[in-house]
């Protein structure tokens, strides 16, 4: 059976839920073999086998997370060498795109990012210039790469577990050679809510919140969900910039969005009309935000979220 | 003595998205027409002339490359390029580069910035983060690929000193500052500046500006690596996405938020 190579970019304890959407798509193409690099444990090997992971490859050297993507392209051209895989699955991230962009070149192999969907055969699903448009596109070369979208899948463990086999792979020296290096991190204030990329209930506000996100985010907290917001949130300052959703900012696909006091401009339209289910409130019944909800609601985001909040706590119990 | 820098910026001539777009034709390429400057290029071309003017500005002999691949239509991103400040022009168009994925894109730029080398070294490639057509972002990967060049992604500060680039690079849980050697291919966010409009002075000044317009030919590209024959992807089918039909809309009478839950407990989404 054809491999189907992962590549696995472990920034925490537990893997992502996007990881395990990867390898549950890697089942559907072939045999699934990961690229891991960083945190490893007992708890991920163990999640590794019983998603069917038949071997998991890991970096000789362990400082590729001092660099910026160049090295770990490096990394996983070595890792497709070794494995003979005709397939590529990465997350669809910034850096994750770009370690896809640099491979590709390696390879000669053709990259298809923002998937929402691969067929048995390969073919991959996307939409394009800004969700207007349904495609579908494959890689012409003997190995494709497609970088793939949170929440195109449900995470589902293998029928039968696997006892993965476990390998090294040298990173080859050159590769940090002439690449950009970090020199210097700060973190970031962490809020404690899913990754807006990965969360499955986005509530995102907008000019309409006049620079209070407090209705937004307990709503937020009370589902579970991310908090997102349009440009004008951003710019006004109102709220990190890494919040925005939109052209710009990021593209969500959610089972739930909800949006507070957002026209839904093309901009913003760009960036959540692929979401499954769309509700919108809004004081003004003509925004176009109206014309993609499946649920809209003409009236005062202040009133109406503290309302749902209130509810869904009672409701929770 | 400072050095003279040599900057590229590469400019994309993309459909306004604005307006509604489309794909055509039974390869589904993007409809060009109704096209400007890509917004996003418009903070690279500004990060290029604050670096400049940072290092002695005008008389200083630094060039600012507006560098565009495209048809026809290409040259009036690289007007405005040059309205708003770039020194010269260079349009690279050829009939079979139409249809080109980012691997063939980033291919005949790679070719174009080379021949361009050729003159003197270019210190710097520019870009936005993304085209606001295609949205892939993998262009600048590749081309820095192919130019065995570092790459910084998503620069929200930049400064050049002693042959290196200093980036400060955001994401969503932490701050990175980032050192490259140059030359480098550096994209930019959107947070970076304010880009300046052309003013009358400038728009004045570019019709004395150059404007070269090179073919495959020229910067030593085989037709056949570009275009759809030479792209490692291939679209097989496009269709418009059916558009969303509106749902239930309410006006709210005081119990909507109630409403809303019940909604989000049909949907199973509570």
């Amino acid at each position: 059976m054809a491999k189907v190579l992962v590549f696995i970019d472990n920034q925490g304890p537990a893997l992502k839920k996007s990881s395990l959407e990867l390898l549950t798509i890697a089942r559907t193409l072939g045999e699934p073999v990961v690229a891991f690099n960083g945190e490893f444990n007992d708890d991920v090997k163990a999640v590794l086998g019983s998603y069917g992971v038949t071997a998991v490859y890991r970096p000789g050297s362990a400082d590729l997370d001092d660099y910026l993507v160049a090295p770990k392209a490096a990394y996983l051209a070595e890792a497709v060498a070794a494995t003979g895989a005709g397939t590529v699955l990465i997350e669809n991230s910034s850096d994750g795109k770009e370690i896809a962009a640099r491979l590709g070149i390696k390879l000669g192999a053709g990259v298809v990012t923002d998937v929402v969907g691969v067929e048995a055969d390969g073919a991959a699903h996307k939409s394009v210039l800004a969700g207007s448009y349904k495609t579908v596109c494959r890689a012409t070369t003997p190995v494709s790469i497609l970088t793939v979208k949170a929440n195109s899948v449900t995470p589902e463990p293998a029928a039968a577990a696997t006892a993965p086999e476990f390998l090294s792979i040298e990173v080859p020296a050159s590769a940090t050679a002439n690449a950009a290096r970090i020199t210097g991190r700060s973190n970031k204030a962490t809020s404690g809510r899913p990754d807006l990329l990965d969360a499955r209930i986005v509530v995102a506000g907008g000019r309409g919140v006049d620079g209070d996100f407090g209705p937004v985010e307990e709503l937020a907290d009370a589902l579970g969900a991310a908090v997102g917001a349009s440009r004008a949130a951003t710019d006004a300052g109102w709220i990190s910039h890494d919040a925005q959703v939109g052209q710009t900012g990021k593209t969500v696909s959610p089972e739930l969005y909800i949006s507070a006091g957002i026209s839904g401009a093309v901009q913003q339209k760009a960036g959540m009309q692929t979401a499954k289910v769309i509700v919108a409130i809004n004081n003004d019944a003509e925004s176009p935000v109206f014309e993609i909800a499946d649920f809209g609601i003409v009236g005062d985001l202040f009133e109406v979220l503290p309302q749902a909040t209130a509810e869904i706590k009672k409701r929770k119990g | 003595m400072e050095e003279t820098l040599k900057i590229i910026v590469l400019v994309k001539h993309v459909p306004d998205a604005q307006l509604d777009r489309h794909l055509n034709g039974a390869d589904y390429t993007t409809d060009r027409a109704e096209s400007i400057l890509s917004e996003l290029d418009e903070y690279a071309l500004e990060a290029a002339l604050q670096l400049t003017e940072a290092q002695g500005g005008k008389g200083a002999g630094h060039q600012v490359i507006a560098l565009s691949m495209g048809p026809a239509g290409a040259a009036n991103a690289i007007k405005k390029s040059l309205q708003i400040g770039a020194t010269e022009g260079v349009h690279l168009k050829d009939d079979a580069l139409a249809g080109s994925d980012a691997a063939a894109t980033s291919l005949a730029l790679a070719a174009t910035v080379r021949y361009l080398s050729a003159g003197g070294p270019v210190d710097l490639i520019l870009t936005g983060m993304a085209s606001t057509d295609g949205e892939t972002s993998l262009v600048p990967a590749q081309l820095a690929e192919r130019l065995g060049l570092p790459q910084v992604t998503f620069a929200s500060e930049l400064e050049i000193s002693d042959g290196r680039i200093t980036a400060r690079r955001d994401s969503d849980t932490h701050y990175d500052t980032i050192v490259a050697p140059l030359p480098a291919v550096v994209s930019v966010t959107d947070q970076i500046n304010e880009p300046r409009f052309p003013n009358f002075k400038g728009i004045i000044a570019a019709k004395r500006k150059t404007i070269t317009t090179l073919s495959l030919a020229d910067v030593g590209v085989n037709p056949a690596e570009v275009g759809l024959s030479g792209s490692w992807t291939a679209v097989q089918n496009a269709e418009p996405r059916p558009p969303r039909s509106a749902g239930t809309i309410i006006t709210d009478e005081g119990d909507a938020g109630i409403q809303l839950v019940d909604f989000l407990a049909a949907q199973k989404l509570l």
